[in-house]
């Protein structure tokens, strides 16, 4: 059992929750994820670490509620309440080091994932320069941490709403052709990670992605989080969740993220008219 | 005069049991599984109990069935199998005790396998007699991973009197049997009853903690455990590494079952986890989990399910009854057949294409080796696919274990009682030996258990060291 300490909303449909999970807590390491489930009856869904701290045995997880579970998860688990199963860290740790020059990019909620990364890659003495993108003005959480982490940071919205009107794509593209940039690391909806890498192949910087397929168990077992890079068959729970962008099968990531669309929105529709007959 | 055939168990109609998730046989009646004990010839030199990778004294147990003795049966099974409810369920026994009796020269075998279920159940309903815990030895050993070499070997270490704590990844404990293995052929409330005995002699467990992830080997033996034993299986799957495997509909048999075991999507909505079978199903492998699964997709409703597999019936390495099942309840097999590539539109599976196998000289297995016939090829359309090829060995505890020695294959280095190349790291069952029977895997945890208590009483003289 583990025990939800803090609740934040951060948007529309998004929260932080801070847990206690110690052992996570002290293994935890940039770009890792967990693996919950909240309740006997419940699914096991990938969620990045966006935030963890060693000494207070906590982890905080920012969800963003697009299905039954992370619905659930928003309207019935407050401070207090535990979750079932968490479970990690998973994953193979962001490769931190002295690279020169790091453009990090988040699009919408992968603003929490990136941010414990561009907090390691500035540590580790790296000149930081973030993006973060988003439709709207009012789906932005964390800017002030990220600016805390960043040399420099550039905002984008869809609308116009705040910061330049366009997509993170074009910051990216113009820092690449006016600096030297000696990495990127883009995470966000994988049709913005695509875009990005494609950007950064035309401008021959390497680019890492964090990869979120469907997985059941996260531990190399079951194969669902499979992904091709690079032509050949990686699982993004134990080889990633991060790749080499550039090498990315992104269609086919698309296209396996949407296996269980028709059950998803049955299992949300269920769970939502349950909701309105005030059932339990 | 002896009876040529088994007595026959019970079971459920396969009209029937296709729509659900019950056990198939219904296992025999105490009168049922006296007069199947009355076949046993108590032989001499009984062959049956060498054929036995446990050597269980069968001829001893079958004969205190027969005059009626159920607890002494069991307790005379459980002297060499602590889990006989799964082993009479899962064991290959016309390979192992079953093909090495007398009788079957002749008849039909001693059903051993199911009278060594009988007098499981018979125990598991009428109450479990725990056996002793030895006076405490101070010492702490950490098991790692819950199936059946975990199981067997925390069960023996904690009668020896050490203190022991099983850590598991998932969120359930028993490993292979509740994610692999399905309810129908393994009820869960069977592997829950071990798992519980285990906590009842004060086996700890904690589950959600992934060893070489959450926490190293280094990190148990910084924790105060004295000794560490790996029965960390072989859960990896394996893959064809043909064209379209990343479709949308091609499963490893892996994560189809343990969607369908261990989160129960079978009862989607209810639960959580989904499941998605189509109308159409192929299964490609020959063995039990391909049976499993072939098996699970009719249950989940498919229309057709097809079985291909690249040898002969005879060659098929799942067992007998298995086989009969799947068959009875309607699977179809298609022989002499390999996949070359999964065919797809927008993402997702329609069909397969094949080409058809002969039969050429044996393979290091013993099996004939099948050769693809030239310009044979031929299409199976088809809604979902179910990848059941076999399963390599974990790597998170090799990878993150200094000084463990690990083969090209990927499985740990031990010797015959499970001791490693690091000193106090012990391993056993599918890690070791690569995906081989839940029986054998016991064996490994019991002979381990064994080495380990000797080690720490080597080493420490018999008393833990000072905390």
């Amino acid at each position: 059992m583990y025990k939800i300490l803090s609740k934040t909303i951060l948007g529309p449909n998004v929260k932080a929750y801070r847990i206690e999970a110690p052992l996570i807590a002290q293994a935890a390491k940039p770009g890792q994820f967990v693996i919950i489930r909240l309740h006997e009856r419940g699914e096991r869904i990938p969620l990045t670490i966006a935030d963890w701290d060693p000494q207070a045995g906590t982890i905080t997880l920012v969800v963003q509620e697009v299905g039954k579970t992370t619905k659930e998860m928003g309207e019935r688990y407050g401070v207090g309440d535990c979750i079932l199963n968490v479970v990690g860290p998973l994953g193979t740790p962001s490769e931190i080091r002295r690279y020169g020059t790091v453009i990090c990019v988040a699009g919408g909620v992968g603003i929490a994932p990136i941010y414990p990364i561009a907090r390691a890659l500035k540590e580790a003495g790296n000149r930081v320069i973030g993006i973060a993108g988003a439709r709207a003005k009012e789906l932005f959480f964390w800017l002030d941490r990220l600016k805390e982490v960043t040399d420099e940071l550039f905002v984008t919205t869809d609308d116009g709403s705040f910061g330049r009107k366009g997509v993170v794509t074009d910051p990216l593209r113009e820092l690449l052709a006016e600096r030297e940039v000696d990495h990127v690391w883009a995470i966000g909806p994988a049709v913005m990670m695509k875009f990005c890498s494609l950007v950064c192949q035309q401008n021959e910087v390497p680019i890492t992605v964090s990869l979120n397929p469907i997985m059941v168990d996260g531990s190399g077992m079951c194969g669902a989080c499979r992904v091709e890079v690079g032509g050949e068959t990686k699982f993004a729970c134990v080889d990633g969740p991060e790749f080499d962008g550039t090498k990315v099968n992104w269609d086919l990531l698309l296209a396996r993220l949407s296996a269980f669309r028709e059950e998803e929105k049955r299992s949300l529709e269920r769970y939502l008219g349950r909701t309105k007959e005030g059932e339990r | 005069m002896i009876k040529p055939k088994q007595v026959p168990m019970r079971e459920q109609d396969p009209k029937e049991r296709i729509h659900n998730f019950d056990e198939v046989p219904y296992g025999y009646t105490p009168e049922e599984a006296m007069e199947e004990a009355s076949r046993c010839l108590q032989c001499k030199n009984p062959p049956c109990i060498k054929a036995c990778p446990v050597g269980i004294d069968i001829p001893g147990f079958i004969r205190k069935i027969r005059e009626g003795d159920f607890r002494g049966a069991i307790a005379t099974i459980k002297e060499s199998n602590l889990l006989p409810a799964i082993c009479g369920r899962v064991c290959p026994q016309e390979t192992q005790c079953q093909g090495a009796c007398v009788l079957g020269r002749k008849y039909e075998p001693v059903a051993i396998g199911r009278l060594e279920r009988f007098a499981a159940d018979w125990e598991l309903e009428h109450g479990v007699e725990l056996p002793e815990v030895g006076e405490p030895t101070g010492f702490k050993v950490a098991v790692v991973g819950s199936g059946p070499a975990g199981l067997a070997c925390a069960a023996d270490l904690r009668r020896m009197g050490h203190q022991v704590t099983i850590f598991e990844a998932l969120h359930e404990p028993g490993g292979v049997l509740m994610y692999g293995i399905p309810e129908f052929r393994l009820p869960k409330r069977i592997v829950k009853a071990e798992v519980e005995n285990l906590k009842r002699l004060g086996v700890e467990i904690v589950l959600d903690v992934v060893i070489g992830k959450t926490m190293t080997i280094d990190d148990l033996f910084e924790a105060g455990y004295d000794a560490v034993f790996v029965g960390t299986g072989a859960g990896l799957p394996r893959f064809l590494g043909i064209p379209g495997e990343g479709l949308v509909g091609v499963y490893s048999a892996n994560e189809f079952l343990t969607r369908v075991n261990l989160m129960r999507a079978y009862r989607f909505p209810e639960y959580d986890t989904p499941i998605k079978v189509g109308k159409r199903v192929a299964v490609i492998g020959g063995g039990n989990v391909a049976m499993d699964a072939a098996r699970t997709a009719l249950r989940l409703g498919a229309e057709r399910v097809l079985v291909l597999y690249r040898r002969t019936e005879k060659e098929m390495p799942a067992r007998l009854e298995e086989i009969q099942h799947a068959k009875e309840e309607g699977v179809e097999f298609e022989f002499l057949s390999a996949p070359l590539r999964f065919l797809g539109k927008d993402g997702h599976l329609t069909g397969i294409e094949c080409i058809r196998m002969r039969l050429g000289e044996p393979d290091e297995s013993g099996r004939r080796r099948p050769i693809p016939i030239e310009g044979s090829n031929f299409t199976i359309p088809t809604d979902t696919a179910i990848i059941a090829v076999g399963n390599r060995p974990h790597p998170l505890v090799p990878r993150t274990t200094s000084g463990l020695r690990v083969s090209p294959r990927g499985t740990i280095v031990a010797d015959e009682e499970g001791r490693t190349s690091r000193e106090g790291v012990f391993a056993g069952g599918d890690i070791v030996t690569g995906a081989a029977t839940v029986i054998s895997a016991m064996g490994a945890g019991r002979r381990a258990a064994k080495a380990i208590d000797r080690y720490l009483r080597e080493k420490y003289g018999g008393k833990a060291p000072e905390v």
